[in-house]
C-alpha cells in the first residue's frame, strides 16, 4: 500500500508529463514528510527536466504554502503561485525541510542533473548519486550507464551503480560491483565492503575474497587522503605560526630581545578583525564580504602602533637586560589581556567567514581543502615576500640589517637607531596583527588567543636562527608539519612534548650555528 | 657635623638593625601557630584561614628564594620553577590520595573505570618513599634537563623560554586524564597525613612549622652558599662566564648544582604546600604562575636571598587583598608591576632600603 | 710522526729560520706533567680555519719555544685573535695540529680543561668579574682545585693569602683590594687581568693587546713586569704597540691573511721587504 502512491504518480507523471508536473509542487506541500519521502523518492528515480525548477526552489527553501496548501514560489520576496495561477488565500509560509528530507532532495536533484547538457554537471551528480543513491534507482543508473557518452561520467556513474549492485541477487554481479568499488578512494566504500566480510550478509565466498582484495585497495587510497590531509593542516598551522614568529624574528635579531606581548599583538588582529566585521555590519553590509580585506591594513597599522608605542615606553629603556625586558613586556601582556576583557568580555567573539573564504576543495574524496586554509598559507607566503623585499630593498632594512648585525657600528655610520630600532617594532607587531586577521578566519577570537604563540614562534626561531627569513620559513612549515604528523600517532600532547625534546637535542647538535653568525669571538 | 655620625651610627646599626628585624618575624611565624590552638573565641585566637594564608605564602617565599639561587646569583632566569613546585606537590598529593583511598583506589581512578594503580604510583602509600619522590622527581628531572641545556650553553633569553616550554609542556601532560594524577581536578579531598586528620589544628599547626622551619633552613643554606666560594663562582659566572673559564672553572657542573638544588627546594615547598592548601592541580604548572614567581624575586631584589621573601609576601599580600577587594583590577596591578619594578627598581625594594640608608 | 726525535722543521733548508723549533730559550721551567722534552711548549702545524668560506688560518705553523716571550704582529684581519681561539678551544679548526707541550692535543680537550692544563689567557677588552671585589677576583683565578665540591667547601690557607696579596702588590692594586672591580679604572682593569693570570700560575700565557689604553707609564711597567715573567712562563703576546714590542720582544712573528709572513728579531722582521709591503704597500 505505501509503495503504491508513488506508482500511481510515476504512472500519471509518465502520461501526462505537463499536468503532472503541474501537479508536483502542490502534491508536495500538500503531503505530510513521510509522503514528502516517498514523492523525493519517486522523483529521484524518474527524473523529469520540467521539474527542475520546483527542485531548485525547494533547494533554496522558496517553496511556501498559503492555508489552503497550494504551493508559491518566492521570487525576490513576491509570491507567484507554483502550477496554474492563483492568489494566496492567506500570507504563504515557507516550508521547512528537515534533514531526512533535504537528502533525498539532494539525491533528487542529483538525478535530475544527470540529464544535465553540462558535463561537469553530470559528473557531479554522478559523485553525489555514489554517496546517497537509492535502490529505486537503480533502473535509472543502469539507463544513463548505457547511454552516458562522457568517459569519466560513465566511470562516476558505474561507480554509484555498483554501490546498488552489492544486494543484487545474483553473485556474479556483485563481484563486479565489489571490484568497481576496490578502485575508489570513498570513505563509504570502505564500510560497505567492511558489512561484505561478514558471512551472514555475504553467502558468496568469491564474492568475500574478492570484497577483501578491494577492501585493501580502498584503505590504501584513504591512507594516501589521510596523509595529504595532515600534512595539509601542518602547512596550515605552519603559515600561522610563520606569521606569528616573522616579527619576533625581526625583533629578536634586532635588539636581542622577546618581545612577551608579541602574542598579543596576534590577539588585538583578530580583535580589530572583529571590531571591521562590526563596523562594516552597521555602515555598508552590502559590502560585508570584503572585510577581511580591509581588515588587513587597519589591523596592521593598529598593531604596529601599539608596538611602537612599547617601543618608546617600555622596552627602549630596558635595552642590554633581555632578562627584565622578558617581564616587562609579559606584564604588558597581562594588562592587554585584561584590557581586552573587561571591554568585549572573557567570551569569545564571534567573527564569521565571508562566502569566499567558507567551503573547500575536494581533492580526494576524503580530502577536503578549506578555502580559508589554502588562502592563508599563500597569505603568509605573500607576507613573507613583502618582509623580504622590505629588510632587503628598502632603506629602512638596509638599516635594519646594518643594526642587527653591529649595533655600534651602524650608530657610527649614522644609522639613527633608534627609529629603526622603533620602526622594526612596529613592523614586527604589524605582521602579528595580520597574522591575528588571518588566526580569526579560522579560529576563536578570546582575550587568551595569542598565549600559547609566544613559546611556539620563539620555537619557530630558535630552529630557523636569528635574523634568517628562510629559515624561519622552513622552521614553521617543519614545525607545523611535524606537529599535525605526529599528532594522530600519539597525541597533541605526546607530540609537543616530543617536538620540545628533539628541539633541545637539536640545539645539542648545532648549538652556534643556530644562535649567532659564525665568527671569531669578540669578548 | 652630625651627618658622618649617623652614618656611621646606621651603618653600625645596620646589621644588627636587620638581625633584630629578622628575629622578630621568626619570632612571629613560630607564635602563630601557637595562637591557632587557642580557643576559638579568645582574642588572640588566629584563624585557619589566616593561617593557611601566610602557609601558603611562605611556600612561595620559598620557591622565591629558590628562584634568587638561579636567578640573582647564576643569572639564569627560570620561567618554570613552578613545575618542580608542582612535581613535589603531586608527589606528596600522590601519598595522601593513597591516605584517603585506605586499600581501595583513588576516587579518579574507579572515576576513570581503573582496576589497578599504574606503576608509578606503587609505594606511595608510604610516607618515606613519598618524601624521597618529592625530591627525587623535581630533582632527577632538573638534572637531565640542566645537563642538557647547561651542556649546549643555553643561556638569557634562550634559557627562559625553553624553561616556560617545560613547564607548559608538564602542565599539558598533567592535563590529561591519562596520565593518571587526575587530570583537570588534580588531587583533592585530602583527609589523613601520618594518621593525623589534616584540618586539625594540631595538624596545621605543625605543617605551618616545618614550613617555617625549611624556610629558615633554606635560607640558612642560601647564605652559606652565597658567602662561600661556591657563591662567588656563581656571581662570576653570571657576570663573565668566558673569563670564568678560561679561569679553569667548568661553568656546567657549577650550574647543574645550583639548578639541581633550587628545583629540589621547590620540591619541597610544593609538598608543604599541599596538605596545607588541600588541592593541586595542572595550573599550579602554568607558565603565569612560574614568571609571577620571578616578579617575587624582582620585586624584592635579586641576589639578597632576603629580598625574594620580602617580595613573594608583599605580591600574594596584595594579591589577597586584591582579589578580595577588586577582583578585576588585580591583573592590571599585577602587570604594572612588572613593569615598575623593571623599569624602576632594578635592585628591588632591599636596593631601595639600602640607597635610603646610605643617604 | 710528530714523535720524531729530530723534527723536520730542522732538516728543511728551505724553512725560514724563525720558524724552527728550536725556538728561543730553551728554558727548564715547564711545570709538572707537561711533557716539554723538545724544549717545545706550544705546536701549531698547518692550521686551518674558516668560517662560512672566509678562510681565516690558513696552513698557519708557529712554535713556541718553552720560557719564550714571543710578540705576534700583524695587521688587522690576519688572524691573531682567531689563532688565539684556536689555542683555548674556543674555535676548532677545520685541519691542522695544536699540541701543548709534547702531548696535549688542544683540538680535542675543551676551553675548561685547557685552562686547566696551564695556558692562560687575556681578551683584548680587559674582562674581570665585576660585582667581586678585587681580592676576590684573585681569589677566583688562583691555581686550586676548581671543582663544585672543593669550591663549597674551600677555605683560603695562609700561602694561598700571602700569595695573593704578594700578586696585589706586583700589580699595584693593594690599595684596591676590596673595592668591586667593577669601579676600577681601565687600566686597573687590564693589571687586575694580567694579575689573575699570575696566580693562575699557567704555563703559557697569551696576552691579547695588554696595554691597549694603559699610560705610558703603565706601559714600561708591562714591560718589566713581562719580561720578568719570562723564563718562568712562555708568553704570547698580541701587540700592535711597536715601541711596546721593541722593550720586551727577543722573537717576533708576524702574520698575515691567516699564515706566517716571517719570524725573527725585530729588526730583521722590520727589514723584511714582503712585510714592508704589507704594511706600507696597501
Amino acid at each position: 500500500m505505501p509503495a503504491s502512491l508513488p506508482r500511481i504518480l510515476m504512472a500519471l507523471a509518465l502520461l501526462w508529463p505537463l499536468a503532472s508536473q503541474a501537479g508536483d509542487a502542490n502534491d508536495f506541500v500538500a503531503a505530510n514528510p513521510a509522503k514528502q519521502a516517498k514523492l523525493l523518492e519517486s522523483w529521484a528515480a524518474q527524473p523529469d527536466p520540467a521539474r527542475q525548477p520546483l527542485l531548485d526552489a525547494l533547494q533554496q527553501g522558496r517553496v511556501a504554502a498559503d492555508s489552503s496548501k497550494t504551493a508559491f514560489i518566492e521570487e525576490a520576496g513576491n509570491f507567484s503561485a507554483a502550477e496554474g495561477e492563483a492568489e494566496p488565500a492567506s500570507p504563504p509560509k515557507k516550508l521547512r525541510l528537515n534533514n531526512r528530507l533535504r537528502g533525498l532532495l539532494q539525491t533528487a536533484q542529483a538525478s535530475h542533473q544527470l540529464l544535465a547538457s553540462e558535463a561537469s554537471v553530470r559528473l557531479a551528480a554522478a559523485q553525489q548519486l555514489q554517496k546517497s543513491a537509492k535502490p529505486a534507482q537503480l533502473e535509472l543508473l543502469n539507463a544513463r550507464v548505457a547511454s552516458e557518452q562522457d568517459a569519466a561520467v560513465r566511470d562516476a556513474l558505474a561507480l554509484a551503480l555498483a554501490n546498488l549492485q552489492l544486494v543484487d541477487p545474483d553473485p556474479a554481479v556483485r563481484l563486479q560491483a565489489v571490484r568497481l568499488l576496490g578502485e575508489t578512494g570513498e570513505p563509504l566504500a570502505r564500510t560497505r565492503l567492511e558489512a561484505l566480510l561478514d558471512g551472514d550478509s555475504e553467502t558468496d565466498a568469491g564474492v568475500r575474497t574478492a570484497a577483501e582484495t578491494s577492501l585493501a585497495q580502498v584503505k590504501r587510497r584513504l591512507l594516501v587522503g589521510e596523509l595529504l590531509g595532515q600534512a595539509f593542516s601542518g602547512l596550515s598551522l605552519g603559515s600561522i605560526l610563520l606569521l606569528a614568529a616573522l616579527g619576533l624574528a625581526i625583533t629578536f635579531g634586532l635588539l636581542g630581545v622577546i618581545n612577551m606581548a608579541h602574542g598579543e599583538m596576534l590577539m588585538l588582529g583578530a580583535y580589530t578583525t572583529y571590531m571591521v566585521q562590526l563596523g562594516f555590519q552597521r555602515l555598508a553590509p552590502e559590502y560585508l564580504a570584503l572585510y577581511p580585506l580591509a581588515a588587513l591594513p587597519v589591523a596592521f597599522f593598529v598593531t604596529a602602533a601599539i608596538g611602537m608605542a612599547l617601543e618608546r615606553t617600555v622596552i627602549r629603556h630596558l635595552y642590554g637586560r633581555p632578562l627584565e625586558t622578558l617581564l616587562a613586556t609579559w606584564g604588558i601582556s597581562l594588562i592587554l589581556i585584561q584590557l581586552v576583557r573587561v571591554i568585549f568580555g572573557a567570551q569569545n567573539v564571534e567573527v564569521a567567514n565571508p562566502e569566499w573564504l567558507s567551503g573547500g576543495l575536494q581533492v580526494l574524496p576524503n580530502l577536503v581543502l578549506p578555502y580559508s586554509r589554502i588562502i592563508i598559507i599563500g597569505f603568509a607566503l605573500f607576507v613573507v615576500a613583502l618582509t623580504w623585499l622590505l629588510l632587503n630593498k628598502t632603506r629602512l632594512g638596509l638599516n635594519v640589517r646594518a643594526v642587527t648585525q653591529n649595533r655600534n657600528m651602524a650608530a657610527c655610520c649614522g644609522v639613527p637607531t633608534g627609529r629603526v630600532d622603533m620602526l622594526a617594532f612596529g613592523l614586527g607587531s604589524g605582521i602579528a596583527g595580520l597574522g591575528g586577521v588571518a588566526l580569526s578566519q579560522i579560529g576563536n577570537v578570546g582575550p587568551d588567543l595569542g598565549q600559547s604563540y609566544i613559546i611556539d614562534s620563539f620555537l619557530v626561531v630558535v630552529l630557523g636562527g636569528v635574523g634568517q627569513l628562510a629559515g624561519s620559513v622552513l622552521a614553521a612549515f617543519g614545525l607545523g608539519i611535524a606537529n599535525k604528523l605526529l599528532e594522530p600517532q600519539i597525541g597533541a600532547v605526546l607530540g609537543k612534548i616530543l617536538i620540545l625534546a628533539l628541539i633541545i637535542l637539536f640545539i645539542q647538535k648545532r648549538p652556534q650555528g643556530l644562535f649567532a653568525l659564525k665568527g671569531r669571538v669578540i669578548d | 657635623m652630625n651627618q658622618p655620625m649617623t652614618i656611621t651610627l646606621a651603618q653600625k646599626a645596620g646589621p644588627r638593625l636587620s638581625l633584630a628585624v629578622g628575629g622578630l618575624v621568626l619570632a612571629i611565624l613560630l607564635a602563630l601557630p601557637l595562637l591557632h590552638l587557642l580557643p576559638a573565641d579568645s582574642a588572640l585566637h588566629v584563624s585557619a584561614y589566616t593561617l593557611t594564608l601566610v602557609g601558603k605564602i611562605l611556600c612561595y617565599a620559598i620557591v622565591a628564594l629558590a628562584l634568587d639561587l638561579v636567578w640573582g646569583y647564576a643569572g639564569l632566569l627560570s620561567l618554570g620553577h613552578g613545575l618542580f613546585f608542582a612535581l613535589g606537590g603531586y608527589a606528596m598529593g600522590m601519598y595522601l590520595m593513597r591516605q584517603s583511598a585506605g586499600d581501595g583506589l583513588p576516587a579518579f581512578m574507579s572515576f576513570l573505570a581503573w582496576n589497578e594503580l599504574p606503576w608509578y604510583w606503587y609505594g606511595t602509600s608510604s610516607f618515606l618513599w613519598a618524601m624521597c619522590l618529592v625530591v627525587l622527581v623535581p630533582g632527577l628531572l632538573a638534572l637531565v634537563f640542566g645537563y642538557f641545556a647547561f651542556r649546549s650553553r643555553i643561556k638569557g633569553v634562550y634559557f627562559s623560554i625553553i624553561t616556560q616550554a617545560l613547564t607548559f609542556a608538564g602542565m599539558l601532560l598533567f592535563f590529561r586524564n591519562e596520565t593518571g594524577f587526575g587530570g583537570n581536578n588534580g588531587f583533592t579531598n585530602f583527609r589523613t597525613i601520618l594518621g593525623f586528620d589534616i584540618t586539625a589544628q594540631g595538624t596545621r599547626a605543625v605543617l605551618f612549622l616545618c614550613t617555617v622551619a625549611l624556610l629558615t633552613g633554606s635560607l640558612y643554606l642560601g647564605f652559606r652558599l652565597a658567602r662561600s666560594k661556591f657563591g662567588r663562582v656563581l656571581t662570576a659566572l653570571r657576570d663573565a662566564e668566558n673569563r670564568l673559564m678560561f679561569c679553569g672553572y667548568d661553568p656546567r657542573g657549577y650550574k647543574l648544582f645550583i639548578w639541581v638544588l633550587s628545583a629540589v627546594l621547590c620540591g619541597l615547598a610544593g609538598a608543604l604546600y599541599v596538605p596545607q592548601v588541600g588541592i593541586i592541580n595542572p595550573s599550579e604548572m602554568s607558565p603565569t604562575n612560574s614568571i609571577e614567581a620571578a616578579v617575587w624575586v624582582a620585586l624584592g631584589g635579586r641576589g639578597t636571598l632576603i629580598g625574594p621573601l620580602l617580595g613573594a609576601g608583599l605580591v600574594n599580600g596584595m594579591k589577597s587583598w586584591f582579589t578580595v577587594a577588586f577582583p578585576e583590577y588585580w591583573l592590571f596591578a599585577l602587570g604594572a608591576l612588572f613593569i615598575v619594578v623593571t623599569l624602576y627598581l632594578p635592585k628591588g625594594v632591599i636596593g631601595l632600603l639600602r640607597k635610603e640608608k646610605e643617604q | 710522526m710528530r714523535a720524531a726525535p729530530i723534527p723536520e722543521a730542522l732538516l728543511d733548508p728551505n724553512r725560514d729560520p724563525g720558524g724552527s723549533r728550536e725556538a728561543v730559550g730553551l728554558g727548564s721551567s715547564a711545570g709538572k706533567g707537561l711533557d716539554v722534552r723538545h724544549g717545545t711548549i706550544l705546536t701549531l702545524e698547518d692550521i686551518n680555519v674558516s668560517f662560512d668560506g672566509f678562510k681565516a688560518l690558513t696552513n698557519l705553523t708557529l712554535y713556541i719555544g718553552v720560557g719564550e716571550l714571543r710578540c705576534i704582529i700583524g695587521p688587522n684581519g690576519a688572524g691573531k685573535t682567531t689563532m688565539m681561539d684556536v689555542i683555548t678551544g674556543k674555535t676548532r679548526p677545520t685541519s691542522g695540529s695544536a699540541f701543548f707541550g709534547e702531548t696535549l692535543d688542544l683540538t680535542r680537550l675543551s676551553e675548561v680543561e685547557i685552562a686547566q692544563a696551564g695556558i692562560g689567557r687575556k681578551f683584548q677588552k680587559p674582562t674581570v668579574f665585576e660585582a667581586l671585589s678585587v681580592f676576590e677576583n684573585l681569589e677566583l683565578a688562583l691555581k686550586t682545585d676548581k671543582s663544585v665540591w672543593a669550591s663549597l667547601r674551600a677555605r683560603l690557607s695562609g700561602a694561598q693569602k700571602d700569595r695573593i696579596d704578594e700578586v696585589l702588590h706586583t700589580i699595584r692594586l693593594d690599595g684596591s683590594r676590596h673595592r668591586p672591580a667593577g669601579l676600577l679604572s681601565h687600566g686597573q682593569k687590564q693589571f687586575l687581568e694580567i694579575g689573575m693570570l699570575l696566580v693562575q700560575e699557567p704555563q703559557l700565557l697569551l696576552l691579547d693587546e695588554p696595554v691597549a689604553g694603559m699610560t705610558d707609564a703603565e706601559t714600561e711597567f708591562t714591560a718589566e713586569l713581562f719580561k720578568s715573567l719570562a723564563r718562568k712562563h712562555s708568553l704570547m703576546v698580541v701587540e700592535h704597540d711597536m715601541g711596546f714590542v721593541g722593550t720586551i720582544a727577543d722573537h717576533v712573528t708576524v702574520l698575515h691573511q691567516g699564515s706566517v709572513l716571517a719570524e725573527g728579531s725585530l729588526e730583521q722582521v722590520q727589514s723584511n721587504e714582503r712585510v714592508i709591503e704589507v704594511y706600507l704597500g696597501r
